[in-house]
């Protein structure tokens, strides 16, 4: 009994490190420069599908990957912010009507890279096998890519729990998320803070989207799925929490997995209803203001 | 201007309204097959986006809904087409949506409109996921074969769910309630303190909204033969409906129509000659309606009429 | 009994005290002044009384029916009115269709469109923008926009109105003309209650006063007890 306690609670915190990554990269995006980028589950695909291509085709090691699909998404959310949300920024009326159009231009982008995802890759499911030899593991057998994912999950969240709260940039990005306005009087580029963490929050996705690979069959269609959850676990850990997200994270994986142990298939559906309940009783969310 | 001018002019658009309803009425009588089944997929996206103009464009509120409520009314019309008669199964799909989206704009509409977009964007997720772990798990098929019916018989659906959301978005711009849709948009906290239910009169236009879109499904679905949780719910929909009414341009009811028009031609256009590569296209097309024409297509005409008007009343 | 009536109202934010166990009343007939330095609760006060917020203790009674945690809109209904610290007029509909807005929704019983555009342009003579009725509201000047939105409130057919801060960012001509326009509300027979930074108009039209600091009310008196109370003066002359 106590083995499969111990499976479930720790399946739950390995799909919670992925949980937590994607969507404190949802928050950064969300907290910071107050996009709701609904896009965001395809940069996790195109992570996914990039490294098994990278793998299957070309044998490079997937967390080779990580350092190619990483900074290949910085980058390129970076330049998507600079030309495109930052032009909302300046043509919408007031940050209410920015909220709705960044929205409705992060839908249009979600189709535009589906598709792009669609050309490459078609629309069959792919998955490589890589370290899933079986480990013994405080007494149950898991997967090693498993255990390695949430390994380097921890890393980076560390890391970048580091980097927020040692680095000068970091610091700027906790005041923008708090007060934008007050952190560009105080002389915070404002507008490259804005599409760093845009930036920042994309390739947090496709990172996760590489781990992801590992351990999942992957498809250009996937990204929907985790747009979805990083919602639930941004509302869940508060909008424009950082460490909510982490936590809302981690709760949402252990749900999860206890979930699909009883009833493969209503994951999803069980996040729904804990939307539902926080709709109901606490919009704002564990750590929200 | 002489004034003889003038009332003709206000009688030109209502006029060329009637007489293109008319032909659409009579469509079956003198067009080919292929017309039929054409002008009744345009139809099917004319209602969805003018559908989802009703309750968005007034009030700001951004529902990425539709898919939702149209799958619901494929399924409606899966589960029960064998047993009941299609018009009573329409009725029915709309109804069911108008219960479901009654359910969501209750619980989120009294909060900030980003929970309202998050919501309904995963809404079309969830069912999907919903229906195909019940599907499986109790009918024991991931599919459903639909009861086919003639393709008569569904543009006619199809035409009376769009005259009827026609009369509906035109009585709602006229009333009260059209007035209370728009102070909503305009300020909220304004509008509730000088005595309008805000909450109540969202959820409500939602719920109204989302009727024509289940209905919308029910009659397509006829026509789909085989549907399965994936074909039902299918966020493209959503997208489509967004997409049509924005680029139409919202501030007017001609502006989703117009924009259904043409996006629902081209998909038909493009779909069998780039298959791979219309999404990149419209998905390009919301960008650039979104940063650079916010008014929408009817906008712009509007604006160039206004100038070329200007123009003449300067030589009058 | 007090036309309005709070007892112990409290709300907080976060662990802030924006108002704390606050007990006041206006009477019928009354025009009564709000005054404190800023971030003192006034508005949060009238956010809580006209039920765009609830408190999270205390009671207050319009009437002698309990209106704590009530909404907006019904509040609207039960006759008491409220202008906003940041004009919040609709922008896009014109002038007239702002007031005619208040007449349609704001009083209990039906109207006809007929009758309710004739108050509508009463309630627009009334404040003197009869002349703008089919401009579009947000081309107005600031003060122009002010008029406005007191003739929406007054259009729901108010007992009582709320004006928060009506003299921000006017010049001495309009304050006058401010303080003028509240004398004629006051004639009509409402009640009135307002916010204001601006000393002269409160010391003007206002028969009561009540003095909030950090949330808390710290006196309460006619003008002239309050311009010579050492707790005020020492409150004001510290910030």
């Amino acid at each position: 009994m106590t083995k499969i306690l111990l499976e479930v609670l720790i399946t739950g915190l390995l799909l919670g490190g992925l949980y937590a990554l994607i969507s404190v990269g949802l928050s950064l995006q969300y907290g910071v420069a107050r996009i709701l980028n609904i896009s965001h589950g395809e940069f996790i695909m195109l992570g996914a599908m990039t490294t098994w291509t990278l793998y299957t085709g070309l044998g490079i090691n997937p967390l080779v990957s990580l350092a190619i699909c990483g900074p290949l998404a910085l980058a390129s959310g970076f330049l998507i912010h600079k030309t495109l949300f930052r032009r909302l920024l300046a043509s919408s009326a007031s940050p209410a009507i920015f909220e709705s159009n960044s929205m409705l231009a992060a839908f249009g982008l979600m189709f535009i890279l589906q598709n792009i995802a669609l050309i490459i890759w078609r629309a069959d499911t792919r998955a490589y096998s890589y370290l899933s030899i079986p480990v013994h593991f405080l007494g149950t057998l898991f997967g090693a890519n498993r255990l390695l994912t949430f390994g380097i999950t921890m890393v980076i969240g560390l890391a970048f729990y580091l980097f927020l709260s040692l680095t000068r940039t970091g610091k700027a990005i906790r005041a923008a998320a708090q007060d934008p306005a007050t952190a560009g009087l105080m002389g915070v580029n404002i507008n490259h803070m804005l599409a760093l963490c845009f930036g920042l929050g994309a390739a947090m996705a496709a990172v996760a989207g590489v781990l992801i690979s590992m351990c999942y069959s992957v498809n250009a269609v996937m990204g929907l799925e985790y747009t979805v959850i990083a919602i639930i676990v941004v509302v869940l850990g508060g909008l424009g929490s950082i460490p909510g997200s982490f936590l809302g994270g981690f709760i949402l994986g252990l749900v999860g997995s206890v979930v699909t142990f009883l009833e493969p298939g209503l994951a999803l559906v069980a996040y729904y209803v804990i939307f539902i309940i926080l709709l109901l009783i606490r919009p704002t969310g564990l750590l929200g203001r | 201007m002489k004034p003889g001018n003038r009332n003709l002019q206000r009688l030109w658009g209502p006029g060329l309204a009637v007489v293109i309803l008319a032909l659409l009425a009579t469509f079956p009588l003198y067009a080919s097959a292929y017309g039929i089944i054409l002008v009744t997929d345009i139809l099917m996206f004319v209602i969805l986006a003018l559908s989802w103009a009703l309750f968005s464009a007034p009030t700001g509120y951004i529902s990425l809904a539709p898919a939702a409520f149209f799958g619901v009314g494929i399924y409606t019309s899966a589960i029960l087409g064998r047993q009941l008669p299609l018009p009573l199964v329409v009725f029915l799909g709309g109804l069911i949506s108008f219960s479901l989206a009654l359910l969501v704009g209750a619980l989120t509409l009294r909060l900030r409109g980003i929970y309202f977009a998050m919501f309904t964007f995963g809404l079309v997720e969830l069912i999907k996921h919903f229906w195909l772990w019940y599907e499986i798990k109790f009918t024991g098929t991931r599919g459903r074969f639909v009861v086919v019916v003639d393709q008569r018989t569904i543009y006619l659906i199809m035409f009376t769910i769009f005259v009827l959301l026609l009369l509906t978005t035109y009585l709602i711009r006229r009333s009260r309630l059209g007035l209370a849709l728009r102070s909503i948009g305009e300020c909220e906290e304004a509008a509730a303190h000088i005595g309008v239910n805000v909450n109540a009169l969202k959820t409500v236009t939602f719920a109204l909204s989302a009727i024509f879109m289940g209905a919308a499904g029910s009659v397509i679905a006829a026509r789909w033969t085989y549907v399965d949780p994936y074909i039902a719910f299918n966020p493209l929909y959503s997208f489509m409906a967004v997409l049509m009414a924005i680029f139409g341009g919202i501030g007017n009811p001609y502006g989703p129509i117009l924009g259904a028009v043409i996006f629902a031609y081209l998909e038909e256009v493009l779909l069998t000659r780039f298959p791979y590569y219309y999404m990149l296209i419209f998905g390009t097309v919301l960008i650039i309606t979104v940063l650079y024409l916010p008014e929408g297509l009817i906008g712009l005409i509007m604006k160039i009429r206004k100038r070329l008007a200007g123009g003449q009343d300067a030589l009058a | 009994m007090p036309l309005l009536e709070g007892k112990g109202v409290t709300r907080y934010f976060g662990g802030l005290a924006a108002v704390q166990n606050v007990d006041f009343h206006v009477d019928q007939g009354e025009i009564v002044g709000l005054i404190g330095p800023n971030g003192a609760g006034k508005t949060t006060l009238f956010n809580l009384i006209s039920g765009a917020l609830a408190p999270q203790s205390g009671e207050i009674r319009f009437k002698g029916e309990k209106i704590t945690g009530l909404k907006p809109h019904v509040i609207c209904k039960k006759g008491i009115a409220r202008t906003f610290q940041l004009v919040r007029i609709f922008p896009n509909m014109s002038v007239l269709e702002n007031v005619l807005m208040g007449v349609l929704f704001g009083k209990s019983d039906g109207h006809g469109m007929g009758p309710a555009l004739e108050e509508a342009e009463k309630w627009l003579d009334f404040v003197g923008l009869s002349a703008m009725k089919g401009l579009p509201a947000r081309s107005l000047t600031l003060v122009n926009q002010k008029r406005l939105e007191v003739a929406r409130a007054l259009a729901t057919g108010p007992e009582l109105l709320l004006l928060d801060e009506l003299m921000a960012g006017l010049n001495p001509t309009e304050v006058a003309q401010a303080m003028e326009l509240v004398s004629r509300i006051w004639e009509q027979g409402i009640t009135v209650f307002m916010v204001e930074h601006v000393m002269k108009a409160i010391m003007g039209v206002c028969n009561r006063i009540m003095v909030l600091h950090h949330g808390e009310k710290i006196a309460e008196g006619t003008p002239q007890e309050i311009a010579t109370s050492r707790t005020v003066i020492e409150v004001y002359l510290g910030e």
